[in-house]
């Protein structure tokens, strides 16, 4: 791959300095549920606008969805244009992979794949600004500086403001990107400075910016009722009496993709002039379903069956080690334990909605999407109409967590504004968005592992029984032969089962990790319990000598490959957890109240993490507090962001580990809203304490990394209290009942 | 059927069914979409208003309820003194993230200093309950009531 990237000027609309540039391909993996999308062809864009009145807006290409990228990644441009970030107005791209490149969120993926390329931006205008002072006032480039948002000749004591030279820069060649030198991080004002979310003003006084925000002129609303069960379709539904409710416009019999997992699904939609009369009409509406495949599907045959499963011969043998069997024959202690957790949901807290306007063979959408471009192929697919005939208004997204890179919500405000006329907004209530999610896939594994009688892990078999069917994985239940802790312990098995089913899966929030550091990292503390060890200093004993082992391969021609886990990393944020938790002092904690700990590397990032968490009599679990030591790099772009997406990583997980399952019966969920599917209320947040190590590698994401250690520290934490074992998520109180 | 309501000092004439929750009636009637729907059950706080001053949710307030009651709602809120300490609090702790939530928590909070102008911890757990944060941001709206709480007490 050619890394070679582009720069080029023009006058923007408006007079002032346009900047254009190529990019290379981005990271492939944790997205990759979504193949269509990273195969966008590397095509130019705009990203730096500078008015006469010095005011700089900058676009930030990927979706917000709280994690901070409408704010980070113009820092990164802001940086190296040297710009007063007091200035800086930031502005949301819409979809446009010819200028913009890859536009998705996900991953944690934004850090870095941006943080060369945007600075490598920013530092080309700031070149072309400085070139453009140089020639009026012709003394060479080299003589001139820059201060924020001027440019400087100090031996004839000149200066300009950026906005006076933009014009000027805008007819310049463009200096070629790569070869543009970038700013030591000594010299850095705008990034590691903590600097609040550009859109927070906005935010506090209500000001419309969610997709549910979209308002457009002579829009009707929408609501979807879909079959219960997944993939369910209409056999007959009463639309002549639905059509004569109030306000009601058109009753539509939309047929779907026929996929029962698919991300178009058949149900009867109901346009009106209100979203509350569509709604009041749904009450009328009765549909006789033929369920299909997925009816009969329940939670509980699902366990019995993985249990029948983990006893005969596996589907798929992922990683085979050593002689995992003879070393269970040597061991000096050897435990078996099984290990299971749910469906759960996303639940972001903005309903799925789009609005639509399909008219004159174009579609318009406003989608508040990760994934705009994934959603545009769908809708194109779906509608027949080309790429270059759509447009995606990427909106602020009230959470995304993984939700928002499928797109079913996007063809269908499509396919049914395609029949209205009108433009259309179509809203999910909470029901539908709890009962038709792409759920974290449940997982039931069974383990057996082996310590010497020094203490050291020998051996580690763990069957894992998951979805899918002939050897292919359902969405995001998958796993990989670097599946902690393999590349550690000599003798090492990883064997897969499949269950086939009708529940749509998908990536939630550290995708696979997310469950798996629940699996791996309670286990081995079962292990360290079973040998007599400090779990903490066992973690660092298993993970021995400082090295880079294998990675699971992937990532894009042109793009840093994704690494295999480095030791050393994992080993530091363990000793640094250690030193300020108070780890080596918690023997001093009162009955009833302990610590756990957890450690895990995932999107790049490395996380351990402690829990102190108490146990009440009736098995109430009380998080005391957590410490979370993170190692993203050798930069923290933004504290503020830093420590937001670290916070809420660690309630994330909490919340899962405390009280989330998405359940099936007959073969639909039986939750329906935020009493069934419950979410952290403000009281069950403990304090959290934060640091990261600065490591001299390039700077990496945060959304996700912090996620999946918090969960096994917290089970830990009850076993250190109560002297239980939490093998089974959510954590269930009566479990834990004293007596 | 007309209904006259009074909302953030002004009076609007709404011609809907009595049943309309007032969450729809701001969001698409008036086009006031700062209020938030999240589960159309008062299970997440996300809709809140004020009616004469009480954190109620709006989702689950009929039109046909409203009367002659004030209402206030987040577009408003920074006229009031205890308003605008919340959303300078809000702003000086970068308490968003994803921000959905925080028009209903900014009501809720300033419902609370407006009654409680110095909450102890338990009374701001208490509070602020019945607002769910999908994003996690309880130790900064935690920290921003307390923020605000003594901004209001001004300089000692």
């Amino acid at each position: 791959m050619n890394r070679r990237t582009l720069l080029k000027a023009g006058a923007a609309a408006g007079g002032g300095l346009f900047l254009t540039l190529g990019l290379p391909p981005l990271i492939r993996r944790g997205l990759a549920q979504q193949p269509p999308m990273m195969n966008t062809p590397l095509l130019p864009g705009a990203f730096i606008r500078i008015a006469p009145d010095n005011i700089i807006t900058i676009v930030s290409r990927n979706p917000e969805i709280g994690e901070g990228v409408k704010t980070m990644l113009p820092m990164l441009i802001a940086e190296e244009l040297d710009a007063d970030w007091a200035n800086v107005r930031t502005e949301q791209a819409d979809l446009d992979p010819a200028k913009y490149g890859f536009q998705g969120t996900g991953g944690s993926g934004a850090t870095p794949s941006n943080w060369e390329p945007m600075r490598r931006v920013g530092a080309a205008g700031r070149a072309m600004l400085i070139e453009a002072a140089a020639r009026r006032w012709n003394v060479p480039a080299g003589e001139c500086r820059t201060e924020p948002s001027l440019v400087i000749h100090d031996r004839s004591d000149r200066r300009l403001s950026y906005g006076a030279l933009a014009d000027q820069a805008a007819t310049l060649p463009a200096p070629e990107l790569a070869g543009i030198k970038l700013k030591n991080s000594g010299q850095f004002r705008i990034i590691g400075k903590p600097t609040p979310g550009v859109d927070v003003p906005a935010i506090v006084t209500g000001s419309p910016m969610y997709g549910i925000d979209v308002s457009l002129p002579g829009m009707l609303y929408a609501v979807f009722e879909k079959c219960p069960v997944f993939g369910g379709k209409v056999v007959a539904a009463n639309t002549d009496e639905v059509g004569k409710m109030p306000g009601v416009r058109q009753v539509l019999n939309v047929p779907g993709d026929g996929d029962p997992m698919g991300q178009f699904q058949a149900g009867i939609a109901i346009i009106a002039d209100t979203w509350w009369q569509a709604s009041k009409a749904r009450e009328k509406l009765q549909v006789t379903w033929n369920n299909g495949p997925g009816a009969g599907q329940s939670s509980a045959d699902f366990a019995r069956e993985a249990a029948k499963l983990a006893l005969t011969p596996a589907a798929l043998t992922t990683r085979r080690d050593g002689d995992v069997a003879a070393a269970f024959g040597r061991a000096a202690h050897v435990v078996e334990a099984a290990y299971s957790y749910p469906f759960l949901a996303h639940a972001t807290l903005e309903p799925q909605n789009c609005t639509a306007l399909v008219a004159n063979g174009r579609v318009e959408l406003w989608a508040p999407t990760q994934n705009p471009s994934a959603g545009a192929e769908l809708v194109g697919r779906t509608l027949s109409v080309p790429q270059s005939a759509i447009t995606v208004h990427v909106t602020r997204c009230g959470g995304g967590f993984g939700r928002r890179l499928m797109t079913d919500y996007m063809v269908e405000a499509a396919w049914i504004a395609s029949k209205a006329g009108a433009p259309v907004k179509l809203l999910w209530n909470r029901k539908d968005d709890i009962q038709h999610d792409f759920y974290r896939p449940a997982g039931y594994h069974h383990l057996k592992g082996a310590v010497d009688d020094s203490g050291h892990v020998i051996a580690w078999r763990q069957r894992f029984v998951t979805w899918g069917n002939n050897g292919a994985f359902a969405g995001g239940a998958d796993v990989g032969d670097d599946n902690s802790p393999a590349g550690l312990v000599a003798n090492y098995e990883l064997d897969v089962s499949f269950i086939p089913q009708v529940v749509p899966t998908g990536p939630l929030r550290a995708p696979r990790s997310n469950a798996l550091a629940f699996v791996s990292q309670a286990f081995l503390d079962e292990l360290a319990v079973a040998a007599g060890r400090d779990p903490l200093q066992f973690r660092i004993d298993l993970l021995g000598p400082p090295r880079l082992l294998p990675g699971a391969g992937g990532g894009p021609p042109g793009f840093p490959p994704l690494p295999g886990l480095d030791t050393g990393r994992l080993r530091g944020v363990l000793e640094l957890v250690r030193e300020f938790s108070g780890w080596a002092n918690r023997a001093a904690l009162p009955a009833g109240t302990g610590m756990g700990v957890a450690c895990y590397f995932c999107h790049r990032g490395y996380f351990a993490e402690v829990v102190q968490a108490s146990v009440d009599k009736s098995g109430n679990v009380t998080v005391d507090r957590v410490w979370a030591a993170g190692d993203v790099g050798s930069q923290i772009i933004n504290p503020l962001g830093a420590e937001a997406q670290v916070q809420g990583a660690v309630l994330d997980g909490l919340a899962e580990a405390l009280g989330q399952a998405i359940t099936i019966k007959n073969g639909s969920v039986e939750q329906e809203n935020f009493d069934g599917f419950t979410l952290l209320r403000h009281s069950d947040a403990p304090p959290i304490e934060i640091r990261f190590l600065t490591t001299p590698y390039a700077p990496t994401g945060l959304g996700e990394p912090a996620l999946p250690p918090v969960v096994p520290a917290l089970c830990n934490a009850i076993y250190a209290a109560t002297g239980k074992r939490i093998r089974d998520l959510p954590i269930d109180p009566n479990a834990l009942k004293a007596g | 059927m007309a209904y006259s309501v009074s909302i953030n000092g002004k009076q609007h004439s709404v011609d809907a069914d009595g049943d309309t929750p007032l969450l729809w009636v701001l969001r698409d009637l008036l086009d006031m979409k700062g209020t938030k729907f999240g589960c159309g059950m008062a299970l997440c706080g996300a809709c809140t208003v004020h009616v004469d001053g009480a954190a109620t949710r709006s989702c689950q307030t009929a039109l046909s309820s409203v009367g002659s009651s004030r209402i206030t709602t987040i577009e408003a809120i920074g006229e009031t003194t205890v308003g605008r300490q919340i959303q300078e609090a809000w702003i000086a702790h970068d308490v968003p993230q994803c921000g959905y939530c925080q028009a209903g928590q900014i009501m809720s909070a300033t419902a609370l200093l407006a009654t409680t102008p110095n909450p102890t911890d338990a009374q701001i757990n208490d509070a602020m309950y019945g607002n769910l944060c999908r994003c996690g941001t309880y130790p900064r709206i935690h920290a921003a009531i307390k923020h605000a709480a003594l901004a209001a007490r001004g300089p000692a």
